[in-house]
């Protein structure tokens, strides 16, 4: 399986300063990719250089198996970068013209995409009146005109309202059907926990960890109600299946794979214990987060105070 | 090559659609119209001569007649018209800085010495339709006028009138390209406009008037200025002897070597823009 964008030790220095510090990604073909980290971790900068925005100072990229920001691989991508930018004077079905003209796409493909984000009735105003919310969509139908196999949209839903971040994620949901890949930035995580398949997290221009969204959130451990609970743990903690139990607030928390909980109830029931209740306890990818990138806040927190 | 024309079809419909491009346009021949064609017919009308140099009435009236429309046309191109013509290359170029669009034309699929290329056409053509569109103006005002005045409506030659034409297109292109790569380079509209005009409308003429009186040494220096072989252009396609020559209209270089300075400045200046968004990095 090729994977549709790649990169390796990607970099970018400004000066001393490394903006993205040897960054290395990959994404898969048709999957929804989150890219998750704080404001100012990196994440626009590395889209920037995969876009060819940006001449990145080290490592290497492709885009779609092209250089990034060739002519080839800007054709079958589309992209959203920090926020939509249009020209005010002109609506937003003739932005749509400009643009299908320059990358060679027929007239009537700015219908459907102006259909595709329900912005058919305001197409003929001028972009300056739009909403925040329509001005996102309008950017969405852009980076769509292509009909492209991949799209980057960065922080697609900054500043809407709830009903505008649902509608965006639906979007992003929907654009991601028939075999497209989208590589989404945020700093939301709820937002990235219920679009994406998969993640990298970033942190101060490093990648933290790359992983699918339930890899993440599974390594949490496993909860049993069970009565007796001192019997229960005693049973469970002679199991070499079981690496770790404790009670906590009269449940049984335990570390063990998940293929082992058959054997764990069998064991409990064949003791005389009461089994009411066995599940895993998912985290929020937020709780994932702030476990990765604790060091990191507890020393900005430091440093807001200096 | 495609990919040219069809940046150069995009930005045609965009600079159709904005208000500022039809804007500048209106300045240009409302100028032109007035100090061409108004003040001296007003003045012929009153009866004064004192106004124009100590002009005749009839000296004064024939400066307005179709005979003159080459003159009358691309007289205001080396200051006024060449102003306007920079202020549009600033904002057609730094404007897509200052909206954030520039990232939305470089994502798209043609290259960015593509668009830079495209641009630069679009902005000829434009600049080709004004000039005229002023022809045009000055041809029906001049018309008016000997008509009105039973004075004879012989226009220039066809030959003339060609190479005013261009002689004021390229005039127009070669600001217009300096405020291009103003912008370009300082990425923003407002300061290479106000760069733009202060250096239009001050500095050449200080560096000018300073080389013809004072400071002999400056005249190489003026002599490759653009406004002062703009002007010596001008001077070199309109017919001689006329009422007074507009301002920035001068002798100082001979015509054949301000057609070659402007044509180079148009080339410098889309070869530095050229350069300089190949190789910096949008942000």
């Amino acid at each position: 399986m090729n994977a549709v964008v790649e990169a390796e030790g990607l970099t970018k220095r400004y000066g001393d300063h490394a903006v993205v510090d040897s960054i290395s990604l990959t994404v898969h073909p048709g999957e929804v990719y989150g890219f998750l980290g704080p404001n100012g971790a990196g994440k626009t900068t590395t889209l920037r250089m995969l876009l060819g925005l940006i001449s990145p100072s080290g490592g290497t990229a492709t885009v779609l198996g092209e250089r990034p920001g060739s002519a080839a691989a800007l054709g079958r991508t589309g992209s959203l970068i920090e926020g939509p930018s249009f020209y005010p004077y002109l609506s937003g079905r003739d932005n749509l013209r400009v643009l299908a003209t320059y990358a060679n796409v027929r007239g009537s493909r700015i219908d459907e995409v102006l259909e595709l984000v329900a912005l058919s009735a305001r197409g003929r105003d001028k972009f300056t009146t739009y909403s925040l919310g329509m001005k996102q969509r309008l950017g969405v139908a852009a980076a769509l005109l292509q009909d492209p196999e991949l799209v980057i949209l960065d922080e697609p839903t900054n500043g809407l309202d709830p009903a505008g971040m649902r509608d965006m994620r639906r979007l992003v949901r929907e654009m991601a059907t028939g075999g497209r890949t989208v590589v989404l930035s945020s700093h939301l995580m709820s937002e990235v926990q219920q679009i994406c398949d998969r993640v990298g997290v970033i942190d101060r221009g490093r990648m933290l960890t790359e992983s699918a969204v339930q890899d993440l959130r599974g390594g949490g451990e496993l909860i049993i109600s069970a009565t007796p609970a001192d019997t229960a743990r005693d049973r469970l903690t002679a199991m070499p299946e079981v690496e770790h139990v404790r009670v906590d607030e009269g449940v049984l928390r335990v570390r063990a794979d998940d293929r082992h909980i058959a054997d764990i109830t069998r064991v409990l029931v064949t003791a005389g214990v009461a089994v009411s209740e066995v599940r895993r306890d998912t985290r929020q990818l937020e709780d994932v987060f702030f476990e990765m990138t604790g060091q990191s806040i507890n020393t900005a927190k430091e440093l807001d105070h200096v | 090559m495609s990919e040219i024309f069809r940046v150069t079809r995009a930005e045609l419909f965009k600079l159709v659609r904005r208000p500022a491009a039809w804007v500048l346009l209106a300045t240009a021949v409302l100028l032109s119209q007035v100090f061409a064609y108004l003040i001296p017919y007003l003045g012929y009308r009153g009866g004064g001569s004192d106004m124009l140099d100590g002009s005749s009435p009839e000296e004064i009236l024939a400066s307005t007649l179709p005979a003159q429309l080459v003159t009358n046309t691309i007289g205001g191109f080396p200051v006024f018209a060449g102003a306007l013509a920079l202020v549009l290359g600033a904002l057609m170029f730094g404007g897509e800085y200052g909206w954030g669009t520039i990232k939305t034309l470089f994502t798209q699929r043609p290259g960015r010495v593509s668009v830079l290329a495209g641009q630069v056409a679009a902005l000829a053509v434009v600049l080709a339709s004004s000039v005229a569109i002023m022809f045009g103006f000055g041809a029906i005002t001049s018309t008016a006028i000997a008509v009105g005045e039973n004075e004879p409506t012989a226009w220039p030659g066809v030959l003339d009138l060609l190479q005013g034409f261009a002689a004021g297109w390229l005039i127009l292109l070669m600001w217009a390209c300096l405020g291009a790569v103003l912008g370009v380079v300082l990425r923003g509209a407002a300061l290479p406009i106000g760069l733009g005009v202060v250096w239009v409308l001050g500095i050449e003429n200080l560096i000018s008037a300073m080389a013809g009186s004072m400071l002999s040494a400056l005249e190489p220096l003026r002599d490759v200025l653009p406004g002062v072989n703009a002007g010596s252009l001008v001077s070199a396609v309109i017919p001689p002897g006329m009422v007074e020559a507009p301002p920035g209209v001068s002798t100082s270089v001979d015509g054949g070597r301000a057609l070659i300075t402007l044509t180079a400045y148009v080339l410098v200046c889309v070869a530095v823009a050229i350069w300089s968004s190949r190789r910096r990095d949008v942000v």
